[in-house]
């Protein structure tokens, strides 16, 4: 069924117009790449690719179209089915699953199964895999973590928690101190699903955050419950900032700097923030989430993605365009211009400390996560984060969040 | 005009010119309006009643969407917020009628003054959004530093359930009391002398000159400065997503962010159901539209 049928097909009719007028100027061996790489590292990283590509390829000429972070959301949906480019970026895990199901993005398996990337990309493929195959490549990552204030803790001689035990008992020793334990920011939403992540893959372990993700358990389930629980002991001591969701995770790193919170869990990319704050590397420490229950470790690594559109009209130079991405000495100088962490294990590791620790953290997991807005549909994902904030602000809401999530996941995935 | 032949078309033409004319004259507008106004709401309208997103086939679901939404608490709260704005929106009106009274004045450099606040309506509602989301900053704000005088020190306004949405009007209402100053400023303009005059003379004043000689005179000004707050107040969006993006856990949507998110955002894409929240905002504005075209209607029957 389709509700436009007439304007569908004159749209349809506009872009193939297009799509000649366009196929009469563009020769054979362009290859066309949409991105939203709009930063400026992103954008050096894929200058590079570019670059390094042709040099290798001579006989293809890269052009690469930069979309804004939210355009390209909405655009990518219209020229997946419209008028395709040749390779696009994008998310893995359920953030694809749209696309594949949709039939909109290209099954790349072949690629996989030659090229040994099965191995050579191991810790990434399980989110690259969806109904048995692969559809596309994964080029970074990078690794979550609590970021800490050595120079606070040995003020107040406190050690690095490894267990929960421990972590309790140095946020007790900062609140008396007058130092709140943990930096955060919920505005946008998505710094509460970090902490919903860890805490689930610490007490129930990575398939359980799986099942929970892709809707197999009722979030009224008591092993959700049983993370609450956990949750519960920081909330309701006030360990968090307060008045979180009322900023986003950049303004409470000022907090963080000055030394009026110690620690703060997030991805690596806040490091750079914390250093122009003015934290050397002898004040910022970064620690794994502790442990809780015991249970192999696992870590959340969201990781950003090239697929190559079924509509694409040169997917030959494609296939070949994703597999020199996928080499080891080009994801190394990609993510050494990223500052983030290669996913090719044949890559050469990273100079920067913080990232040396996350690269063997990540090696060293059993499961990774891609993060909960990225493993949960997108519905799912919104109404859960919206509870977790809530539940963060009023923690005696908790019962009536899970049910209100519980909700929501009967209905989405129905 | 060839003379022989077209005699009888001539004729009809000529019968009928007066009052083809005007029909003729609207034509273009009128089919504009078609294709992209009246067609486009039919077609929200059908959208409706599928579920899809945006990618594969719609499917038929039937009024699916709208039982869904008649059970959905964030539609209430939508809502409900939408209610807030209109009525804290309304507000702007008898602030704006106050402003002009006392900015309509001849003193030597009133026009400076006047264009001054005129000022907020010309920025930006999205930088207006973000200077008072500066303002409710908990650590930093100018409105913390205020509650701070009365003891209320760290109030995160933006973060209360309870006060977000009545914060984010207040700062929608800075630009639209402009707006309805300026309009009431230009009414004044043509108040006519010899009534106030005369009035004078019968003894009044004050309230009573206001309410019985000022006010009936500015009744077109009274009529514009409502419409234009209502659909302002309806159609509220940029604020809500500059300031707080519908948080803290969704207290502070309303409903054209809501049809928003539903449909276009990075969590969205169920158009259907989006189409559905546009749909009730639609019906809503409807039964304001209707009143507001009878009584122009009306009004033209009077003079005509």
């Amino acid at each position: 069924m389709n509700p436009t049928p007439l304007l569908r097909r004159s749209a349809l009719a506009l872009g193939l117009a297009l799509c000649g007028a366009l196929g009469a100027t563009v020769q054979a061996g362009t290859l066309v790449i949409n991105t939203d790489a709009s930063d400026p590292a992103p954008k050096a990283a894929w200058e590079y690719l570019a670059k390094s590509f042709m040099a290798a390829h001579p006989d293809v000429t890269v052009k690469i179209n930069t979309f804004d972070h939210e355009g390209f959301k909405t655009s990518l949906r219209n020229f997946l089915t419209a008028e395709a480019p040749d390779v696009v970026s994008w998310y893995a895990g359920n953030r694809m699953a749209p696309f594949v199901q949709a039939g909109l993005f290209e099954d790349v398996s072949d690629l996989w199964t030659r090229d040994g990337l099965h191995d050579k990309l191991k810790s990434a493929a399980p989110s690259m895999t969806l109904n048995g195959k692969q559809w596309g490549v994964p080029y970074t990552y990078y690794p979550w973590g609590i970021y800490y204030r050595k120079d606070l803790f040995a003020k107040h001689g406190l050690a690095m928690p490894k267990t929960w035990k421990e972590l309790l008992a140095v946020s007790v020793k900062l609140k008396a101190a007058g130092i709140t334990p943990f930096a955060i920011g919920t505005k946008a939403l998505w710094p509460s699903g970090g902490w919903f992540d860890y805490l689930n893959m610490r007490v129930n372990g990575h398939a359980f955050h799986m099942a929970l993700t892709s809707g197999q358990v009722p979030y009224t389930d008591a092993r959700v419950v049983a993370v609450f629980d956990r949750w519960d002991e920081l909330v309701r001591p006030g360990y968090f900032l307060a008045n979180h969701a009322a900023i986003d995770w950049q303004d409470a790193i000022p907090a963080f700097v000055k030394g009026e919170a110690a620690m703060y869990l997030m991805g690596n990319f806040a490091v750079d923030l914390m250093k122009k704050g003015g934290l050397s590397e002898a004040q910022l420490g970064f620690m794994p989430f502790p442990k809780i229950a015991d249970l192999p470790q696992a870590e959340d690594a969201p990781t950003d993605t090239a697929h190559i559109p079924s509509k694409s009209r040169n997917k030959a130079d494609a296939r070949r365009f994703l597999a020199w991405m996928a080499r080891a000495e080009v994801q190394a100088r990609m993510n050494e211009i990223l500052g983030q962490l290669p996913v090719n294990r044949e890559a050469a590791r990273p100079a920067d400390t913080y990232l040396k620790e996350g690269f063997t953290l990540l090696s060293n997991a059993q499961g990774l996560g891609q993060f909960y807005d990225r493993d949960a549909p997108a519905e799912m994902a919104k109404a859960g984060m919206e509870g977790f904030q809530r539940y963060m602000v009023k923690p005696d809401s908790r019962k009536e969040v899970l049910e209100r999530l519980e909700s929501v996941r009967k209905r989405v995935y129905k | 005009m060839p003379a022989t032949g077209a005699q009888g078309h001539d004729g009809w033409w000529q019968r009928h010119q007066r009052a083809l004319a005007p029909w003729l004259f609207l034509a273009p507008a009128a089919a504009m309006f078609l294709l992209y106004v009246v067609l486009p709401i039919g077609q929200s309208m059908r959208l409706s009643l599928y579920d899809w997103d945006g990618l594969g086939t719609p499917v038929w679901v039937g009024l699916a969407n709208y039982v869904e939404l008649a059970s959905d608490p964030d539609f209430h709260v939508a809502l409900k917020n939408s209610l807030i704005w209109l009525l804290g929106f309304l507000l702007a009106v008898p602030m704006g009628l106050g402003l002009a009274l006392l900015l309509n004045q001849t003193v030597f450099g009133i026009r400076a003054i006047k264009s001054l606040f005129f000022f907020p309506f010309v920025i930006s509602q999205v930088v207006i959004g973000l200077v008072f989301t500066w303002f409710y900053n908990p650590a930093l704000g100018l409105v913390d530093k205020l509650f701070g005088l009365f003891g209320q020190a760290d109030l995160a306004v933006l973060a209360d359930e309870d006060l977000v949405t009545y914060a984010i009007v207040a700062a929608g209402l800075y630009p639209q009391i402009a707006y309805c100053m300026i309009l009431y400023l230009t009414g004044l303009n043509s108040i006519r002398p010899d009534l106030i005059e005369a009035a004078r003379l019968e003894g009044a004043k004050g309230w009573q000159m206001l309410w019985h000689v000022v006010l009936p005179q500015l009744r077109p000004a009274s009529f514009i400065a409502v419409v234009v707050t209502v659909v302002g107040s309806l159609r509220s969006f940029d604020m809500v997503a500059v300031m707080t993006a519908g948080g803290p856990y969704g207290s502070s949507r309303v409903l054209a962010y809501y049809m928003y998110e539903k449909a276009l955002s990075e969590y969205g894409y169920r158009m259907g159901y989006g189409t559905a929240i546009a749909t009730v905002l639609f019906a809503i504005m409807l039964v304001y539209i209707l009143f507001v075209l009878w009584r122009i209607y009306r009004q033209e029957r009077e003079l005509g």
